[in-house]
């Protein structure tokens, strides 16, 4: 059975103030979808509204290809984590995960059997009789879980699922997450404001912004392809340069010039350049006066904050490659952008930046 | 000799600890003052009056204590409080629910009006409670067609201990409710739990440890409560009598042994009721791994 979900024209504020505006999401079956955006952006009004949590003012929501808009939460099939678990305080494990079935009168026989199964599923059958205090983060998450899947739902929704663990805990919990996800193949949506999570464990990535949706896609295109500035700086780091084109050459204001874009028109242009996009050499000869200012190298990678008279750039690179480059601190630079994408102001498509000619490079 | 140094010499001693580390100096004299405070106040009046009733014998005790009229005034006493403190504890949980979940235009007044019977002179809340109940006050004389009269009844007691023993659970209650998750409530709700069922099998076992303590106070309050049962009770011995009006009769005779022979009872009677009330409630935390 499909359990595509389908969001049509879907709006909601609260006091006046718009939380959704005309959003349109089909989140396909069996996929794993991630809804990113800084807070305030209205992925979860968004997750609330699908699990029957609140009600669009306008629009409406099918699951699996029926009308849900009005549909009690419980008839829509949906299991869903809370951002801090709502776990059941004064219930131990097995009968936190066990309440779903037992409110839905499920043979007590029946009810074991499955809440074992699903204890040995998120590896805590040791601690089926302890509280929620007496657990740790990942494991009252995985206990969330476990609930959340007891009555066998169509559709799983997680808001902020790892917001509240520490780092390493929360890298094992995405792996484990995802494993699952491929072993049963439930359609679901979490929401994260935090890119590394959405693009780890995402099969698609809707990113919101300001009640609307931005961009959709495959981690990897959005990151290529950022639809507009917003996507383009909300995914990582970027140097933002203000500039203008004129004949095919995007150049700063600063009166560097940056790379070609052979479509952009005459006019001013704003460019994002990553910083693994700026490319550092000792300087040859003449140069524009760039500078090394500081080296700070952590682990793999390396940062490097390099200025002229008027702008300050981060590059990195590896460190491998930075030791075999011999750039140091203080070191006269040449700079090349190997990438980037400068949006045009007059017209909203992005393009992307490509390499100067070597005559041009500055 | 660097290791000796390194680990100081009551780290080696186990088990029992006067306090655990922390950083706030003032142990002792915090303490002192305590006992010495907790002596004076509390424990000074009790030991008088334990001292007091000793004087008069073992036997001499028994036989006052025992009475039919002392007996009968007891169990009046108990009850009364019972009836009062099990009424509090629904419709004060109500209260408390209403004032801390709803919005409503004067909220903020109804909910200083709970704190009222803390504040008002009992004797003052004890004759308007009568002039009302009273079979020709206002609600007094609703209840006449009925067949029920609440004023200088037993009833009486019971209508005077709710009035004064509300905010107790109120107020304990309260914060309890304020610190509910609503996602909990949320969560049982998208599993398809009634709201029935979610207030009984979810928010109810949260308050009730603190719906229990509240109704202890509202309990011993009930018992100690003097001032407005007077006025509404009507004080027949053995039908509407309380205690304590008991004991004020004993002393108005000048028979203090005998006064001080029935509040030793009734402090007996408290404090094992209360001690019964708190491991019921420590029970109840246990229970709910809170």
């Amino acid at each position: 059975m499909s359990t595509e979900i389908t969001i049509s024209n879907v709006s909601r504020g609260f006091n006046g103030h718009t939380v959704l505006d005309n959003v349109n999401l089909t989140v396909r079956d069996g996929e794993l979808l991630a809804l990113l955006g800084p807070s305030g952006s209205g992925k979860t009004t968004l997750l609330r509204l699908i699990a029957g949590l609140d009600q669009p003012d306008s629009g409406s929501i099918a699951i699996g290809g029926t009308e849900a808009t009005q549909a009690h939460p419980a008839a829509r099939g949906v299991g869903f984590v809370f951002q801090h678990y709502a776990l059941f305080r004064h219930m131990n494990v097995f009968e936190n995960i066990a309440f779903p079935l037992r409110i839905r009168k499920t043979p007590k026989a029946e009810v074991n059997v499955k809440v074992t199964e699903l204890l040995k599923l998120i590896q805590l059958e040791t601690l089926a009789g302890r509280y929620p205090a007496q657990l740790s983060g990942g494991q009252r998450q995985r206990v969330a879980l476990a609930r959340a899947l007891a009555s066998q739902p169509r559709v799983l929704l997680l808001d902020e699922p790892f917001g509240a663990l520490d780092a390493v805990v929360r890298r094992d919990l995405r792996r484990w997450l995802r494993q699952l996800h491929e072993e049963m193949h439930i359609t679901t949506i979490f929401v994260t404001h935090d890119q590394e999570e959405a693009f780890d464990l995402a099969d698609r990535i809707v990113i919101m912004n300001g009640g609307k949706i931005c961009q959709q896609g495959a981690p990897i295109d959005i990151y290529q392809h950022p639809a507009d500035v917003f996507v383009h700086e909300f995914l990582g780091e970027s140097n933002h340069i203000t500039g203008h084109a004129a004949g095919g050459i995007i150049f700063a204001d600063a009166g560097f010039p940056v790379a070609e874009a052979a479509n952009a028109p005459d006019g001013p242009a704003e460019i994002y350049v990553r910083p693994h996009h700026v490319l550092l050499r000792p300087r040859s000869n003449g140069g524009t006066g760039w500078v090394i200012n500081r080296i700070s190298a952590t682990g793999a990678h390396a940062r490097i904050s390099v200025a002229n008279a008027s702008t300050t750039l981060e590059a990195s690179m590896t460190v491998d490659a930075l030791l075999a480059s011999g750039l140091t601190d203080h070191m006269p630079v040449d700079i090349t952008f190997a990438g980037g994408t400068v949006f045009p102001t007059a017209d909203s498509q992005p393009l992307k930046l490509q390499v100067l000619k070597p005559r041009l490079a500055v | 000799m660097s290791a000796s140094l390194t680990v100081p010499a009551v780290g080696a001693k186990r088990g029992f600890t006067w306090r655990p580390a922390s950083v706030l100096p003032g142990f002792r004299t915090s303490l002192t003052i305590t006992l010495l405070w907790l002596g004076i106040i509390v424990l000074g009046p009790l030991a008088v009056m334990l001292w007091f009733t000793a004087g008069m014998g073992w036997e001499a005790f028994l036989g006052t204590i025992t009475t039919p009229r002392v007996l009968a005034d007891l169990w009046i006493s108990l009850r009364s409080a019972l009836y009062a403190s099990l009424a509090n504890a629904v419709f004060g949980l109500l209260v408390a629910w209403v004032l801390t979940r709803y919005n409503f235009p004067g909220r903020r007044i109804a909910d200083a009006l709970v704190d009222l019977p803390f504040a008002l002179p009992t004797a003052v809340a004890g004759i308007a409670l009568s002039t009302l109940y009273a079979p020709d006050g206002w609600i007094g004389a609703l209840l006449v067609p009925f067949g029920l009269q609440v004023a200088f009844q037993p009833a009486g007691i019971v209508v005077a201990m709710m009035f004064i023993s509300l905010p107790f659970i109120v107020r304990t209650v309260q914060p309890v409710i304020e610190d509910l998750e609503p996602e909990q409530e949320e969560a049982a709700h998208l599993m398809g739990a009634s709201a029935l069922a979610i207030f009984i099998r979810i928010s109810l076992p949260a308050i009730l440890p603190a719906l229990l303590t509240g109704f202890a106070l509202a309990f011993a309050r009930c018992l100690g409560e003097y001032g407005s049962i007077i006025f509404i009770a009507g004080n027949r011995p053995m039908v509407s009598e309380i205690v304590p009006v008991l004991i004020v009769q004993e002393l108005d005779q000048f028979d203090y042994q005998g006064a001080t022979a029935i509040g030793v009872l009734m402090l007996a009677v408290s404090f094992l009721l209360l001690l019964a009330i708190n491991l019921l409630q420590a029970w109840v935390r246990k229970r709910h791994g809170g």
